[in-house]
């Protein structure tokens, strides 16, 4: 095996291992949860006999083990069980909401990581100019507020003062594309707002240490254009750390928006989450919960591979 | 007729703190169409910095303050942005001293040499990458067509520096800059690019300005030097002139550098051994042994002196010595006794025993200890020395190595280089070792402080009658120092003795070849050495056919391309 597909593989059986003690955690923190499960659904009315069949229904009277087993395999088959407060399949519950988070997180990224790459090129290239100064502090002042408050800034100005956007991006599968970017513009400069310090400060930090490098010297002694010492011999050499920092705020964007989804009344996964976590409907909080962490190893994986892809000495051996 | 190259009391400032201190000194320069100009001097002297003012360029944190540099008939300090970076790489080239590191890594070598043509839109890329091929089989680089599609690690340290002389040579320019191009290399390595490079000039008849601290790489290319000291020119003249006749002091400094000879002391015809590796083998992982079945014996009073190209595991000879590499098989025996494999075995006395010093002092001093810590500590490790009696032997310590007492309380950022390594050498004594392993300990220092390190070193020997196991690569060092000699290639001892024996003819192949590379103070000594090679190969096969293949060494087969 070419030692280029050794590293990715063993990448990949590292993340298959993040998973699995990810879903161990996810399963005996709510095993720890105060209380019986079965006593706090049904009410401190309901009879031994009904508390008993419920219990042999979720299968809680099987031990922990047994029950984590089954609870995973049938998690990987896809059947995530029924949901405590309205006995619908979970599967049903979460598939359309997860579509949505994807969709407004894959169109913030879709702005947030061109725009940011973009500004830190731009950012390393002016180095210490008034622009550079001007990004770096306006991203700064961004990151600096919760996003929540960034969230109702943006409604009060945009939405309740001048009526532009709607301030509640309520989205369903009938409207057509230009109509649910229009709803979710709100919620999209938000998250947009959040993440592009990160990955443009990352850009800019690693072109400005790849331009000490002996190698952009000698570029600029081949009489080469700034821009093109810039994008073509200084950028490919600092991929990695930018695609890391990238797959983070990507990560943050689909498992981050918790919040987000709630201030706009957004029909995505974290409202469903924050929604059962109050009515403890645990089965529910349990395949979310390992739903958003196999998106964040997902993306964590994909971003080490790509790092690892964009290194040409791992690329083209010898 | 006025020169392509007009220099006029050029000022280069570089920012130290807050100040603007002048790094060179008002230096006048001029080069003519065609000839080649060396530079020489020791690091700091400005020879690198005046080399890229030539282009008008300078590195971060310095200015030219005042001067003229006139390059066919404009002034490149008044010159705008564009018309410098017309003038850059197209008319004015730059090869640097590291290949390795001035190739950028994420693209292939190719691309690398025909973006300077066609960037400033003189060629199309066919255009380009034909002329590329073309230079690549001028400067003999293996299979031309295609080595520029390789990425710049995927080939060998000399190959990568003749790649680099080809995008220099992409525009056809006017005057290449060589910035110690070869100063990296091995000997053998170096005999490859500096042909390439004379080949090139001559039959381009660029002109050059080649920058170095060796002398005698020097004189084998240029037909000028200047002698450029602390920013100020001390002395220029023709190339055969100043060998034959220096005129100042320093001058005579550098040329006498290499002179140092020294008879093999008497104790290496003894039989008293200290050290003895016996069949050791060794490799890092699961890969390829780097060394293989080697036996050495180090008698006491003596210096062993290891020597060999990059890669012919001189250095792990020495890491399994101190046990830092345990070997695979064989077995070290110090003063009678075997010592554990591992470092981690090994009692106090066994590493109190045995000392190491290291190639670059800089490393291998913690900068944020004064001296008076970096040699308390092994005062107080091995003998238990505390206080007043611990300071006065730091200062006998000081003494020993030639260094003032005060230095006791500076840290390794206010010495100079060869002060550095002098600490290094103080920290060894301070255990009072029985053998010291010199890993390359001249290697990083400028040629007249590498001597008196040298001469230090040999000092202490006859003093306190330590043996040394020197690992180095440079053959005049050892010539220099050593009792014995062993010469190693690819893991394998190829040939070992008394020095006298192992340095009269006839040797072993591979020591033939390394001996013959080193560069000698004499401009034709580069021509006679090809000429010989040349026809030593047309003895060998006098058919004119494929010749039996040689033997063994790698490096040398490359000759008969």
């Amino acid at each position: 095996m070419s030692p280029l597909k050794e590293l990715i593989f063993k990448r990949i059986a590292f993340g298959a291992l993040t998973l699995a003690v990810i879903s161990v955690l996810i399963f005996v923190g709510v095993e720890l949860l105060p209380g019986d499960l079965a006593e706090a659904v049904l009410g401190q009315n309901a009879t031994p006999e009904t508390v008993a069949a419920f219990r042999k229904e979720l299968k809680l009277d099987l031990p922990a083990h047994e029950r984590y087993l089954a609870w995973l395999s049938d998690f990987v088959r896809g059947d995530f069980g029924n949901s405590l407060s309205n006995g619908r399949p979970i599967a049903g519950l979460i598939g359309w909401r997860f579509a949505n988070s994807l969709f407004l997180a894959a169109t913030a990224a879709a702005v947030a990581v061109p725009l940011s790459i973009l500004l830190g090129i731009l950012a390393a290239l002016y180095r210490n100019s008034l622009f550079d100064r001007t990004i770096s502090m306006v991203t700064l002042t961004m990151i600096s507020f919760p996003e929540f408050f960034i969230a109702y800034i943006l409604i009060a100005i945009l939405s309740a003062e001048l009526g532009l956007f709607p301030s509640i991006s309520n989205i369903n599968d009938q409207m057509p594309l230009w109509e649910k970017l229009y709803a979710v513009f709100l919620p999209c400069a938000t998250l947009t707002m959040v993440v592009t310090a990160h990955m443009m400060r990352q850009t800019r930090a690693s072109i400005i240490n790849i331009l000490g490098a002996p190698f952009i010297e000698m570029a600029k002694l081949k009489g080469l254009k700034r821009l093109r010492v810039v994008v073509v011999h200084a950028f490919p050499n600092a991929l990695s750390p930018v695609i890391n920092v990238v797959a983070l705020n990507l990560a943050y964007l689909v498992v981050g928006v918790v919040i987000v989804e709630v201030v706009f009344v957004y029909p995505g996964l974290g409202q469903l989450l924050v929604d059962s976590v109050s009515k403890r409907d645990i089965p529910v909080v349990q395949a979310a919960g390992l739903i958003f962490a196999t998106t964040y190893v997902l993306l964590n994986l994909l971003a080490d591979v790509l790092a690892i892809i964009s290194n040409p000495r791992l690329r083209n051996p010898k | 007729m006025s020169h392509l190259l007009e220099m006029k009391n050029v000022v280069i400032e570089g920012l130290s703190g807050r100040r603007w201190q002048p790094i060179v000194k008002g230096v006048d320069l001029h080069l003519n169409r065609g000839e080649v100009l060396g530079l020489i001097g020791e690091s700091g002297a400005g020879k690198s910095t005046l080399g890229l003012a030539s282009m008008a360029y300078t590195r971060g944190g310095c200015r030219i303050a005042s001067g003229s540099i006139v390059f066919d008939g404009k002034d490149l300090t008044k010159a705008s942005r564009s018309e410098l970076r017309n003038i850059r790489g197209v008319r004015i080239a730059y090869v640097a001293q590291s290949a390795a590191a001035s190739f950028n890594p994420a693209h292939t070598l190719l691309k690398q040499c025909v973006e300077v043509p066609v960037q400033h839109g003189l060629m199309s890329y066919q255009e380009a990458a034909e002329k590329a091929v073309d230079t690549y089989r001028r400067l003999l680089l293996p299979d031309p067509e295609n080595i520029g599609y390789r990425y710049p690690h995927q080939v060998s340290g000399g190959q990568l520096q003749r790649a680099m002389v080809a995008m220099a040579m992409a525009c056809q320019p006017d005057i290449i800059v060589f910035d110690e191009p070869t100063t990296a290399l091995d000997v053998t390595t170096q005999i490859e690019v500096l042909t390439a490079i004379k080949e090139i000039t001559r039959q381009f008849r660029t002109a050059a300005i080649y920058i170095s601290h060796d002398l005698a790489v020097v004189a084998q290319l240029a037909d000028r030097i200047m002698v450029l000291r602390d920013g100020e020119l001390v002395e220029e003249g023709e190339t055969r002139q100043m060998l034959a006749n220096p005129q100042e002091e320093y001058t005579r400094a550098l040329l006498s550098v290499r002179k140092t000879r020294r008879p093999s002391n008497a104790h290496a015809l003894k039989d008293d051994v200290l050290l003895e590796v016996r069949g050791v083998s060794a490799s890092y992982g699961q890969g390829v042994e780097v060394l293989q079945d080697i036996n050495v014996k180090v008698k006491r009073k003596t210096t062993v002196a290891v020597v060999g190209e990059s890669g012919s595991g001189k250095s792990t000879l020495a890491r399994v010595v101190t046990g830092l590499l345990p070997p695979l098989k064989g077995t070290i025996v110090f003063d009678g006794e075997e010592l554990p494999a591992d470092l981690k075995a090994r009692d106090r006395e066994s590493l109190r025993r045995l000392q190491m010093i290291y190639q670059m002092p800089d490393t291998a001093l913690n900068p944020r200890q004064k001296l008076r810590t970096v040699l308390g500590r092994p005062l107080e490790f091995y003998f238990g020395m505390k206080g007043k009696e611990q300071e006065d032997r730091i200062i006998e310590l000081l003494d020993m190595v030639e260094l003032p007492p005060e230095y006791i309380d500076r840290y390794p950022t206010e010495l100079s280089g060869g002060e550095k390594q002098r600490v290094c050498i103080a920290r060894a004594l301070a255990a009072q070792p029985d053998l010291v392993i010199c890993d390359e300990v001249t290697s990083a220092l400028d040629p007249l402080v590498a001597e008196g390190v040298l001469e230090l070193l040999q000092k202490l020997q006859d003093r306190f009658g330590m043996s040394y196991l020197f690992i180095t690569h440079d053959l005049a060092t050892v010539k220099a120092i050593a009792d014995e000699i062993v010469v190693m290639w690819q893991g394998r001892i190829v040939e070992q003795g008394v020095k006298e024996e192992v340095l009269t003819p006839p040797h072993h192949e591979y020591t033939e070849l390394l001996l013959s590379s080193v560069p000698e103070m004499d401009p034709d000594w580069l021509d006679n050495l090809l000429a010989r090679r040349a026809r030593k190969r047309a003895r060998r096969r006098p058919d004119g056919g494929p010749g039996r293949p040689m033997r063994q060494p790698a490096p040398a087969a490359s000759y008969n391309r």
